[in-house]
């Protein structure tokens, strides 16, 4: 198989002397979704993080493209063509939401501008209703189109999705991974996504990742995860819609 | 009476009352009750409890009466006096779209007001100087976010840069161009203040909110404390004086073959007055002109979304040490630009005219006016300063009229007198929602 897109090696992440991410080897090949699930604290959201360098891992590599970026700056790496929309979404509450997908194209230079504004459109047809209104007045679940539409008007290659269905209703995170699923189908976007909501996510996952107090303790498909009785036991029973 | 879950009108009523009075006399007695007088053996205490028991009836009755007549539930209430966010945002923006042009026609007219009293000028001097600086530290508190308590630091920069290029180096090494000293000056300051701007931010980048504030307050006092004590350079104390005019383009304003000669006007010791006024004017102009510029394009529109939320911009790309020192330089820049006008304007400067208080004067008119604002910021500065110096006479209330003022924006206008931050791309519609809808505390 040709190298992955995104690979993260060994990597183990501290927090001043705590550790929290105790060495993480994970995948992500071009043109999959993959999900990683776990509980609270788990170290989910630190991955996420250290893969763009804040803060940077003390051990191990990340490799984008075969590109080593464990060291690099945030902001250089967010011109690498990979894109993030954070946890908590921080969205600019004070600027519109054409402003805040202005935003999202800075590092292009605004050359595509009108046509992904119009893509992103098609895709959130609520964010064109409140295009002229302020960040801050959009509902949650308005919020969270927002910040993915933020992120993929920088035309990334790979999506990192840090909990998009936090605080959202049943039917808004449907709405959401359905559109994550789409992209993902009609333009090959690479999805890399951590989800507390393992059902939907495995669901929509090709492969997953199951990690607990920072080491990767499963993966396989989104199926055999789904499957396992281990899985269903921690994260899904009474989880389940 | 009317509600039965209620005490008997009488009872609760004159419980207040009575604690209201005690309290009144707790605090007028001493005050008012004992007064010290002089004596032929010494200080006395003379009693006089006339006005104590006034005042303290005065309380009683009138909580009563208060307690009667408006604060019982369904009648009036003292806290709808303070309109609402919603009211006083559409009055704000309303007055806002009358305000502007009318500011704009009175600011270039004024001095053309025939027989006009060459305070008025002067005052419209101080008041532009203050538009100015908050318009430039606008750009770092309102957009960029950085809230910076030392922005008198590069207004200093600038006046003793010109100051100092003036009095010392065009003599010395370009004496022809002695004429043209202030113009040659004035963009070397801008330049020499940009350049502490990024000084500045070097070692602040990492920090935020209060950090920040304590790193640029003690940055404002260093600029002051060395002017101070370095001597050789900058004469201490003592201060640099004898700075040039402002010219006319090379005319001077004097008596004899200077700006009036040239125009075929009669001398008058107002032209020269006139002229720093619409220079300061220009200047204050091209700050506002350059905010608004700045801000459709992706530097302002950068600043605005690190004022927002620092790690978001981040993870889209954006360098936030470019975004803070441009924000730090462009901020400092415009306030080199106003200390370059200012040492001319007095032809002498000393590290007085630069402390804290000046940075204070200025933040508090960005804050006052809302953060972000032009036109509130113009407003606050025209209101504060302006209306400091014409109440002259008032000094001993001015502090306190001052605070009342402060304290009664605080609570109408939370984010200042014009909160609503304008969009910088309009699509079809101009569709503002008041700042006062939006989540507090990240602003």
């Amino acid at each position: 198989m040709s190298e992955p897109l995104l690979a993260v090696r060994g990597v183990k992440t501290y927090y001043g002397n705590i550790i929290a991410l105790k060495g993480v080897d994970l995948d992500v090949n071009e043109g999959e979704i993959v999900a990683l699930i776990g509980a609270n604290g788990a170290g989910k959201s630190t991955l996420m993080m250290t893969v763009f360098g804040k803060p940077q891992a003390r051990e191990g590599q990340i490799l984008y493209r075969g590109q080593d970026i464990t060291r690099m700056e945030t902001h250089e790496i967010a011109r690498l063509q990979i894109a993030q929309s954070p946890e908590g979404r921080r969205i600019f509450p004070r600027m519109t939401v054409y402003e805040n997908l202005q935003m999202g194209a800075a590092v292009t230079g605004g050359q595509h501008f009108a046509s992904d504004l119009e893509r992103m459109f098609t895709l959130f047809p609520r964010l064109k209703e409140r295009m002229g209104q302020r960040g801050g007045t959009l509902s949650g679940g308005e919020q969270q189109m927002l910040a993915i539409a933020r992120a993929l008007m920088s035309r990334p290659r790979l999506l990192l999705l840090d909990e998009p269905s936090l605080g959202l209703a049943p039917l808004i995170v449907k709405q959401i991974f359905g559109a994550i699923g789409e992209l993902n189908k009609d333009e090959g976007l690479t999805v890399f996504l951590v989800e507390q909501n393992a059902y939907h996510a495995l669901k929509l996952a090709h492969r997953g990742y199951v990690m607990v107090n920072g080491v990767i303790t499963m993966s396989g498909t989104g199926r055999e995860l789904l499957a396992k009785e281990e899985i269903r036991a921690a994260y899904l029973e009474g989880g389940r819609q | 009476m009317s509600s039965p879950a209620r005490q008997p009108f009488g009872l609760a009523a004159l419980k207040d009352a009575a604690i209201a009075a005690l309290i009144t006399l707790g605090l007028f007695a001493p005050v008012m009750g004992l007064r010290t007088a002089q004596d032929n053996s010494g200080l006395t205490i003379v009693e006089n409890w006339w006005p104590v028991l006034v005042a303290v009836a005065v309380v009683f009755f009138g909580r009563l009466i208060l307690n009667a007549f408006f604060w019982s539930d369904n009648g009036f209430k003292v806290t709808d006096l303070i309109p609402r966010g919603e009211a006083t945002a559409k009055v704000g923006e309303t007055l806002a779209k009358l305000l502007a042009p009318v500011l704009i026609i009175v600011a270039i007219g004024l001095p053309l007001i025939p027989g006009l009293d060459r305070y008025y000028i002067d005052l419209g001097i101080l008041v532009l100087t203050y538009v100015m600086l908050g318009w430039g530290l606008n750009i770092v508190v309102g957009l960029a976010g950085l809230l910076d308590l030392g922005y008198v630091a590069f207004y200093a920069v600038g006046a003793y840069s010109f100051a100092l290029i003036a009095t010392v180096v065009i003599p010395n090494y370009a004496p022809g161009l002695e004429l043209w000293a202030f113009w040659i000056c004035l963009p070397l300051a801008g330049l020499l203040a940009a350049f502490w701007g990024i000084i500045l931010g070097f070692p602040v980048l990492r920090l935020r909110g209060d950090y920040l504030a304590i790193v640029t307050l003690a940055f404002g006092e260093i600029i002051r404390i060395v002017l101070l004590n370095w001597y050789e350079f900058t004469g201490g104390p003592n201060g640099i004086n004898r700075i040039p005019d402002a010219t006319f383009f090379g005319l001077e304003f004097k008596r004899n073959n200077g700006f009036a000669d040239f125009f075929g006007l009669d001398y008058s010791s107002t032209q020269k007055f006139i002229f720093l006024y619409y220079l300061i004017l220009v200047l204050a102009f091209l700050t506002n002109f350059a905010t608004i510029r700045l801000r459709r394009l992706p530097i302002g529109r950068a600043w605005e979304a690190m004022r927002e939320d620092e790690i978001a911009c981040r993870s889209l790309g954006l360098s936030i040490v470019k975004t803070k020192l441009t924000a730090f330089a462009l901020g400092a820049m415009f306030g080199g630009f106003a200390g370059s006008f200012f040492a001319t304007k007095q032809g002498f400067i000393s590290p007085e005219s630069f402390s804290f208080i000046e940075s204070a004067n200025i933040l508090a008119i960005v804050v006052l006016g809302g953060m972000g604002s032009q036109l509130g910021i113009a407003i606050a500065a025209l209101v504060m300063v302006g209306g400091f110096e014409y109440f002259r006479e008032f000094e001993q209330y001015r502090m306190l009229v001052f605070g009342l003022a402060m304290v009664l924006i605080m609570i109408w206008r939370p984010r200042g007198l014009i909160s609503s931050r304008t969009a910088t791309v309009f699509l079809k519609e101009k569709k503002t929602v008041s700042a006062d809808m939006v989540a507090e505390g990240r602003g």
